[in-house]
């Protein structure tokens, strides 16, 4: 049995998946595009998976997420459709829903946020409104797992016994509803033949829906019939198409929702939403208390709870590192396979793993920032300066989380409905520094400037923005023209986040990067051991100079010249570098053959303060990791693009870093 | 009036919604429809977006987007 799960955005969707599916989740895509899909199997049910379809407000073709969640219902065609309804906001959530029940598949509405009704005083009829809507509505709070059981007994009764909606018609006898009639009985063969319900149809192409009336394949005949309809309804309405349709819909909501739902006057979530607002939206108090809660997270993050769990796990792989060592010793295992283990595996793999609960950290902060409604707040107050660049506010929730990591803030750019504000997102994206260049920073600010860690780390994300904004400003006049996309966006009300949601959301990050460490990590300190470790006749190089991979850094290595630091090493990190930024560390680990522990002391010899801040902003800014470039192709559809965003990325680095150096050789 | 006008705190019915294209769609999508009533919450700290009010929910939109919306007239849904 196959399910589909609908709703709108902040309607409590994620949390009522990860409710019914419990961690039992496969994160993929829809097919042909790059909208994240998530299914899982329903827990106590056999054989049941529910794939959780994007937050949407209406089936329309606009944006990518209704796009795909309309495809995949007429395509993929689920066995039912659980519909979440948020019941604190109903109106303009049933919208929605009776798109849905259009389809006529077998659905039942979760009505969700129910404590939040009750402890406004508030109540819903569920009964008048399982009449009214023509399906069973069941009274849920998805964060309390409140009536999830009974979602799932009532959806797999009414799956099991093909309940269709039993509500057909949502307008009176009038031009709307003759309109809807004539244009389903044009369509009907059609319609049916495509496996589609008629009147779901009706509406789109009354709508002006082009990719419903090519998906039917109409000809021009009946094209022009229903729009000779549509006219008639415009002129005896006097509202034009959609205006008609929406009417219709909310008229028959608000009848629907006069009849079953008692409304307190004032919630008191929309209260204490109010009362925040009042600061963390507030004139002269938004952008402080913004760059507060940034500070604090990332003082948290790198200062507090990440460093110091980093610390013990580096501890825990060291000391596992020389049990081993000891181990391989003892047993006399052969040399070149020991120094495998050892200098390639151990301490490639490891240096890396020890950083894994900083980038935790930086997640669970930007969860709850996302789950609490505050990044909406950020969208709204970040909206003209954002605008100005060319973009909208809702551009600054992905490069945020291009802070944490590039792959799922370009992936997070999929969330913005204009193709125009996605691509040049995307390009900017990479010059939010990524957490998974913290590693190079750490080591070399505690090596260099142990006093002042904290500023040189802000420097660097400051630099990296402002040429983000500048890059920004080139790219708005010219190759990005044109409108930017319409920003008209809800605030849902302040919530304290579900803790279920969010120890899922880590253990998803937490396993795509250990997936990361174990995958092209491990074969890139393999690759990068095995350059190291053998010369030029595959004989084990008696002296690292003579190794194949001096010999590649040391070719490439003039270029960097002019940046202030050319040893082969540094060019040798930074080319593995590019298969994973938390690479270069472990790179220079193996190259200078310390542990990631002592390798702070050995960079003194290959770095002065000077140049190790060159090589910072080059590190910044130079191409994104193989995974993020990836991502970028997959999300930008063009490998020449992609290949443009390199080329540019490296030119932007190295210039930034030239003009540094010169400028501070100069001044002395 | 056009909805970028109203007063803080000032509820209003909306007369017509203009627009085009896809900004039209998803006004109408939440809910934004004539004979609706709206209320101004407040303006973004640096004086756009606006916040509104409508239908028992918050809605952030711009100024310039407000302006397409006409208010004023005809009586309450």
């Amino acid at each position: 049995m196959n399910l589909a799960l609908a709703g709108n955005q902040n309607c409590g969707k994620t949390t009522l998946f990860n409710a019914l599916t419990g961690s039992n989740q496969h994160v993929g895509n829809f097919p042909g595009v790059t909208v994240e899909q998530k299914s899982g199997l329903v827990r106590g049910v056999k054989n049941c998976t529910v794939v959780d379809l994007p937050g949407i407000y209406s089936l329309r073709t606009y944006s990518q997420e209704e796009l795909v969640s309309r495809d995949y219902i007429l395509d993929g065609k689920p066995d039912g459709l659980i519909n979440i309804v948020d019941a604190t906001n109903i109106e303009r959530n049933l919208y929605l829903t009776l798109q849905l029940l259009e389809l006529r598949i077998p659905t039942v509405v979760a009505l969700n946020m129910m404590d939040e009704v009750r402890e406004n005083g508030g109540s819903v009829d569920v009964r008048v409104l399982s009449e009214k809507l023509g399906v069973p509505v069941v009274p849920i709070s998805a964060s309390q797992g409140e009536g999830v059981s009974e979602l799932i007994r009532q959806t797999m009764s009414t799956v099991k016994n093909v309940v269709r909606p039993s509500v057909q018609d949502f307008c009176p006898d009038g031009p709307v509803h003759r309109c809807i009639h004539a244009v389903a009985h044009v369509i009907e063969d059609h319609a049916r033949a495509a496996g589609i319900a008629p009147r779901f149809c009706a509406t789109k192409l009354i709508e002006g829906d082009t990719v419903m009336a090519d998906r039917l394949g109409l000809d021009r005949n009946e094209r022009e019939l229903i729009e000779h309809s549509v006219a008639e309804m415009e002129s005896e309405t006097k509202l034009d198409r959609n205006e008609a349709l929406a009417d219709m819909r909310y008229t028959f909501i608000e009848g629907a929702t006069a009849a079953a739902v008692v409304r307190t006057h004032e919630s008191r979530g929309h209260m204490r939403s109010v009362s925040i607002d009042k600061i963390l939206t507030g004139k002269y108090t938004a952008l402080p208390v913004f760059i507060l809660v940034m500070l604090l997270i990332f003082w948290l993050t790198f200062n507090v709870i990440g460093k110091v769990m980093s610390d013990w796990l580096a501890l825990g792989i060291e000391a596992l590192t020389g049990l081993v060592d000891q181990g391989l010793t003892a047993w006399g295992v052969n040399p070149v396979v020991h120094s495998l283990l050892i200098d390639g595996v151990f301490a490639g793999v490891g240096g890396v793993l020890s950083f894994l609960p900083i980038i935790v950290t930086l997640f669970f902060f930007l969860s709850i920032l996302e789950d609490t409604g505050y990044m909406a707040r950020v969208a709204f107050f970040m909206d003209k300066p954002l605008r100005k660049l060319g973009l909208s506010g809702r551009s600054f929730v992905p490069m945020l989380i291009g802070f944490g990591c590039s792959v799922p803030a370009i992936m997070a750019t999929r969330t913005l409905s204009s193709d125009r504000d996605r691509k040049m997102t995307i390009l900017l994206t990479p010059y939010m520094s990524c957490s998974a260049k913290i590693p190079i920073y750490a080591v070399f600010c505690a090596a260099f400037f142990p006093k002042y860690a904290a500023l040189m780390m802000i420097g660097l994300y400051t630099l990296g923005i402002v040429l983000g904004v500048l890059v920004a400003f080139v790219l708005k006049g010219t190759a990005f023209r044109g409108r930017p996309v319409p920003f008209v966006m809800e605030l849902p009300n302040y919530r304290l986040p579900s803790l279920k949601s969010v120890v899922l959301l880590l253990w998803e990050k937490a396993r795509d990067f250990l997936q990361r460490a174990f995958t092209i990590i491990f074969l890139a300190t393999i690759v990068v051991w095995f350059l190291q470790t053998f010369d030029v006749r595959l004989n084990v190089a008696s002296d690292s100079a003579k190794s194949l991979l001096a010999l590649l850094g040391q070719t490439i290595s003039p270029i960097f010249r002019p940046l202030g630091f050319d040893d082969w090493r540094v060019t040798t990190a930074l080319i593995s570098g590019f298969t994973a930024k938390e690479a270069v560390v472990g790179t220079l680990a193996v190259l200078l053959g310390t542990g990631t522990a002592e390798l702070g002391s050995a960079l003194g010899s290959l770095f002065t303060p000077l140049s190790a801040v060159s090589f910072l902003v080059f590190t910044l800014l130079y191409t994104p990791c193989m995974a993020a470039v990836a991502t970028i192709k997959k999300e930008l559809h063009s490998g020449m693009a992609t290949v443009g965003v390199v080329v540019l990325q490296c030119i932007v680095a190295w210039a930034a870093s030239a003009a540094g150096w010169q400028l501070a050789r100069l001044l002395g | 009036m056009t909805l970028d006008q109203l007063e803080i705190g000032k509820t209003e019915i909306i007369r017509t919604v203009g627009g085009d294209g896809a900004l039209r769609l998803r006004l109408l999508d939440m809910g934004l429809i004539p004979r609706t009533a709206v209320t101004m919450g407040k303006r973004a700290p640096m004086g756009d977006p606006l916040q509104i009010r409508l239908r028992g929910y918050e809605l952030t939109l711009r100024a310039e987007d407000a302006r397409m919306i006409e208010l004023g007239g005809g009586s309450d849904r």
